[in-house]
C-alpha cells in the first residue's frame, strides 16, 4: 500500500515550483501526494494532515521563517490529535538551522540543493519501508 | 502503543474528532482483517447520510463545484464529508491528489471533512474502497457524503452504485447531439450540470442534452434529470442544482423509492463482493497440485474446457462431479 505524504506551503511566501517539482518526483517513486496549494496557515495544514492520515508531511518553505513556522505546525499537529505525522521541512534552510528544526521535532531536513534522490532515500526511510511501493501497472 | 480498536476509533469521529476518522478511512483503504473490523462497526450506523455522486470528464469543474456544494450545505448548517477520488499513475502506481486546492474554503469547519483517494489501479472512476469509505463517512454522522470521482469518460460508471443521486457535469460546447445520444455517463445523470455556464454554447448544449431526455427510453423510473447551469468559479447556479438535488431526493422519498434503491444497491455489493472472493478461490484452485492432471488433460485435448470446469466446480463444492453431459453447471 503507498504511503500517503502531504506536501505543504506553510507561510507567505507564493513560490511552489520547488513543492510541485518534489511532489511529481514522490509520485513517480510511488508515493500518493496529496498537494494543498500556497499560503496555507499552521493550523490548516495540521487539519488537512489529519483528515488525510498522512505518514509524513512536507514544509516547503523559502520564506525564511522555517522555524516558526515548523514549530506552529507540529504544535498544530497535536491539537489535531494527528501525533504519528513524520514532519519534514524542505527550502531555503541554512545549515545552521537543520539542527534546530530537528530539535523542534522535524524528522528530516532536506535544504533545496538536496539531490532527488537523497530526498526520496530519505522518505524511504521514515515510510518505514525502505522502498516505496513497486510499480504496478 | 496497541492500535486502536475500530469502535474506539469510530466512537471518537462520532464525536466529532479529525484524525480518528482520517485513520478508520485509512484502515479501509488498506483492506484486509482490520478493514473488516471496521465495516462491521461502521454498517450498523450508517444510513442517515444523503449520498451524492460528482462525475465528469477531467476538467468539467467537478472539484470547484464540490466545494460550492460543501457551502451551499453549510450555509444550512448540514455537516458535509466529501471523498474526492484521483488517479494513480498507471507506471508508478504513485498519485497527486489535489481535489482539495479547490475546496480550501472549509479546512477549518469543524463540520466539513475532506478526504482524498487514489484509484490504486481500480478501473470505473472509483477505488474498490471508496463504497466502504462512504459507509464509513456516513456512519460518522455527517448529513452529506459527496463524492467526486476521477474524471470519466462513458463508461466507467461506478459511481452509480455508491451513491443516492448522482450529478453528471459537462461543459459548454462539449459535445453535439450525438455525443448526447451515445449512451453511458449522461444515462446514469439523475441530474445533469452544464458547468462554465458562462462560455460560449450553453444553449446548444442544454437543447442537445433536453433533447437526449426528450428521447430517452431507458429511463423507465419516471425521473427526468434536470439541466442546471453553474458557473462553479463565482458559484453562480450552485443554489438551482441544491434545489435540483433536494428535487431528486424528494422523488426517491415519494414510494419508498429510496429505501428500494439502498436494499438493491447493497445486495449488488454483496453480489460483487461474492464474485471477487469465488474469483480469487477458483485462482488458487487453479495452482493447487490437485488437479495438475486436468490441466495436463486439457492440453492434451483429452478434456475440453467445459468438462475440465465441471471437474474444478465439483471440487470447489466438495460434491461429486456433475455429469459430463451437463454444459451449463
Amino acid at each position: 500500500m503507498p504511503a500517503r505524504i502531504l506536501v505543504a506551503k506553510p507561510g507567505l511566501d507564493g513560490h511552489d515550483r520547488g513543492a510541485k517539482l518534489v511532489a511529481r518526483a514522490l509520485r513517480d517513486a510511488g508515493y500518493e501526494v496529496i498537494y494543498t496549494g500556497i499560503r496555507q496557515r499552521p493550523d490548516e495544514v495540521a487539519r488537512v494532515a489529519a483528515q488525510e492520515d498522512v505518514q509524513i508531511l512536507g514544509l516547503s518553505i523559502l520564506s525564511g521563517s522555517h522555524l516558526a513556522l515548523t514549530r506552529k505546525t507540529i504544535a498544530a499537529l497535536q491539537d489535531a490529535g494527528a501525533t504519528d505525522v513524520h514532519v519534514v521541512v524542505g527550502g531555503t534552510i541554512p545549515t545552521t538551522d537543520v539542527p534546530k528544526l530537528l530539535e523542534a521535532g522535524a524528522s528530516a531536513v532536506f535544504p533545496t540543493g538536496t539531490p532527488l534522490d537523497d530526498l526520496l532515500a530519505g522518505i524511504a526511510r521514515l515510510t518505514g519501508d525502505g522502498e516505496p511501493e513497486p510499480a504496478t501497472p | 502503543m496497541t492500535a486502536p480498536v475500530p469502535q474506539d476509533l469510530l466512537d471518537a469521529a462520532r464525536d466529532g474528532r479529525t484524525a480518528p476518522l482520517g485513520r478508520l478511512v485509512s484502515l479501509v483503504e488498506r483492506g484486509g482483517p482490520a478493514a473488516r473490523d471496521v465495516a462491521r462497526a461502521a454498517y450498523p450506523l450508517s444510513g442517515a447520510a444523503y449520498t451524492v455522486g460528482i462525475t465528469g470528464a477531467p476538467g468539467a469543474g467537478k472539484s470547484t463545484l464540490t466545494g460550492r456544494l460543501v457551502g451551499a450545505l453549510r450555509s444550512r448548517e448540514d455537516r458535509v464529508a466529501v471523498l474526492a477520488v484521483d488517479p494513480s499513475s498507471p507506471y508508478s502506481g504513485g498519485a497527486i491528489l489535489g481535489d482539495r486546492v479547490r475546496m480550501h474554503d472549509h479546512v477549518l469547519d469543524d463540520g466539513v471533512f475532506i478526504r482524498s483517494m487514489a484509484t490504486r489501479g481500480h478501473l470505473g472512476g472509483l477505488s474498490l474502497a471508496a463504497p466502504e469509505a462512504v459507509r464509513v463517512l456516513d456512519a460518522a454522522g455527517y448529513d452529506w457524503v459527496l463524492l467526486e470521482t476521477v474524471g470519466v469518460g462513458q463508461v466507467e460508471l461506478d459511481v452509480t452504485q455508491t451513491v443516492d443521486t448522482t450529478i453528471v457535469v459537462v461543459n459548454p460546447g462539449w459535445g453535439d447531439d450525438v455525443q448526447a445520444a451515445k449512451a453511458g455517463l449522461l444515462e446514469i445523470a439523475d441530474v445533469l450540470v452544464v458547468n462554465k455556464a458562462d462560455r460560449p454554447g450553453l444553449d446548444e448544449t442544454r437543447m442537445d442534452l433536453e433533447n437526449m431526455l426528450d428521447t430517452s427510453t431507458t429511463a423507465g423510473d419516471g425521473w427526468r434529470p434536470p439541466v442546471v447551469a453553474t458557473v462553479a468559479a463565482d458559484g453562480g447556479g450552485v443554489d438551482d442544482l441544491l434545489t435540483a438535488i433536494e428535487g431528486h431526493r424528494a422523488w426517491l422519498a415519494g414510494e419508498d423509492r429510496l429505501a428500494a434503491a439502498r436494499a438493491a444497491r447493497l445486495w449488488d455489493e454483496v453480489e460483487s463482493i461474492l464474485a471477487a472472493r469465488l474469483r480469487r478461490r477458483a485462482q488458487r484452485m487453479l495452482t493447487d497440485d490437485g488437479i495438475a492432471s486436468v490441466r495436463s488433460r486439457v492440453g492434451a485435448r483429452d478434456l475440453d474446457p467445459w468438462s475440465a470446469s465441471d471437474r474444478i466446480l465439483a471440487a470447489l463444492d466438495g460434491g461429486a462431479p456433475p455429469a459430463p453431459s451437463d454444459p451449463g453447471a
